[in-house]
């Protein structure tokens, strides 16, 4: 998704009204549960937020200079620079050593990579198809990417052959070493 | 209650993902300096040894063979990326700003500063510290083979070359040439070759 992004692709950048910063926050808390405890220290009621919309339809959402989620449809998406901060809070699953080379310059992630013995998957009844996971690795502390599960966990175990998650957000894409100054 | 990432000062990722940029090197010497806490813990104690590999970011599961073709992809990789920064280097140094100074009507005239795209200087940004700085106008424009360059109107390309000078120093690139055209008629000196001489 952030293949190739860079400031060109910025059409608007505007405040976000405070009572829909509001239905915001209280949608990512309902998005990520865990979120709850953090969410205003994530986001002080004061800050200014703002809404970057940009071209197929992506949306960014800002605090300052540092872009904390975006949009592509209906869910909203966190950044890394989020997701380090907090990682408790997002679903995770984790990918072998081999893997990481790959999910870096921005492959999607095959099954055999999330099942093999340095991977690791939540536990049944695991996550269903479509939702937003974080992406680890093994021994890595930090995660590395964002992805949606293109089947649910229990089909990956089961199946173990061809795209289990695509990539939507890397360590390195242009997202990660975008900056709005 | 928030965790606090440190990340790499060199390839912007947190340092454990070093590894797979093939920047390593450089990003071990700036781990080094930067954090030594996290340095020890992640290439263990041996501060010296800036080339070896990663002994404990190593570990993993998946068996030798592949883990050893990884390393020689990573090597690779590395030697790779490091040949592109030496010829990135080689032509930013190679490459030279041109500072013009051009006519227009009568005793007007207007600086053009171009080459500068080498080296990932914000044109727009630039023009704009022109323009508050020599108080004039200042933008940035595209000359005939379609590459941009900063315009600044008045007669300022000395104060124009000091700052490039001051701006190339700061980003560690001292020994670019920065030349200085004049295509204007300097107005001054013209009186006193053709009028004789009072006498």
């Amino acid at each position: 998704m952030f293949k190739k992004f860079s400031k060109e692709d910025i059409h608007t950048r505007t405040k976000v009204k405070t009572s829909v910063q509001r239905s915001l926050k209280s949608k990512l808390v309902e998005q990520f549960p865990k979120l709850e405890e953090v969410i205003d220290e994530l986001l002080p009621k004061k800050t200014e937020l703002q809404i970057i919309k940009c071209s197929d339809k992506i949306q960014l959402y800002a605090v300052g200079d540092e872009v904390l989620f975006f949009q592509k449809f209906e869910e909203l998406i966190p950044t890394l620079r989020f997701v380090h901060k907090y990682p408790e809070a997002f679903p995770t699953i984790q990918i072998d050593r081999g893997a990481i080379k790959f999910v870096l310059s921005g492959a999607n992630i095959m099954c055999p990579g999330l099942t093999s013995s340095g991977a690791a998957l939540p536990e049944a009844p695991g996550l269903a198809q479509d939702s937003i996971v974080v992406v680890n690795a093994e021994n890595k502390e930090n995660a590395l990417a964002i992805g949606k599960l293109l089947m649910s966990t229990e089909d990956i175990k089961s199946i173990n052959k061809g795209h289990g998650v695509e990539t939507i957000h890397h360590l390195g894409d242009c997202l990660w070493n975008f900056s709005l100054v | 209650m928030l965790k606090k990432v440190v990340y790499c000062g060199v390839c912007s990722l947190p340092p454990e993902y070093c590894e797979f940029t093939g920047k390593i090197r450089r990003c071990k010497v700036w781990l080094h300096e930067h954090d030594q806490e996290l340095f020890a813990q992640l290439y263990g104690d041996d501060k010296e040894d800036v080339d070896g590999v990663a002994a404990r970011l190593g570990q993993s599961s998946i068996g030798e063979e592949r883990e050893e073709q990884l390393e020689k992809k990573l090597q690779k990789l590395q030697a790779r990326e490091e040949s592109k920064e030496q010829r990135e280097l080689a032509r930013k140094l190679s490459s030279r700003v041109v500072i013009r100074r051009e006519a227009r009507t009568k005793r007007k005239c207007m600086v053009v500063v171009a080459g500068l795209e080498v080296f990932e200087i914000d044109m727009k940004k630039l023009a704009k510290t022109f323009a508050s700085k020599f108080a004039t106008g200042c933008s940035v424009s595209k000359n005939v083979e379609k590459k941009e360059e900063v315009v600044v109107q008045g007669d300022i390309a000395d104060e124009v070359e000091a700052y490039i000078h001051a701006l190339l120093e700061e980003k560690g690139m001292k020994g670019v040439k920065v030349e200085q055209i004049d295509a204007a008629k300097k107005k001054k000196k013209t009186p006193t070759t053709t009028t004789p001489p009072p006498s």
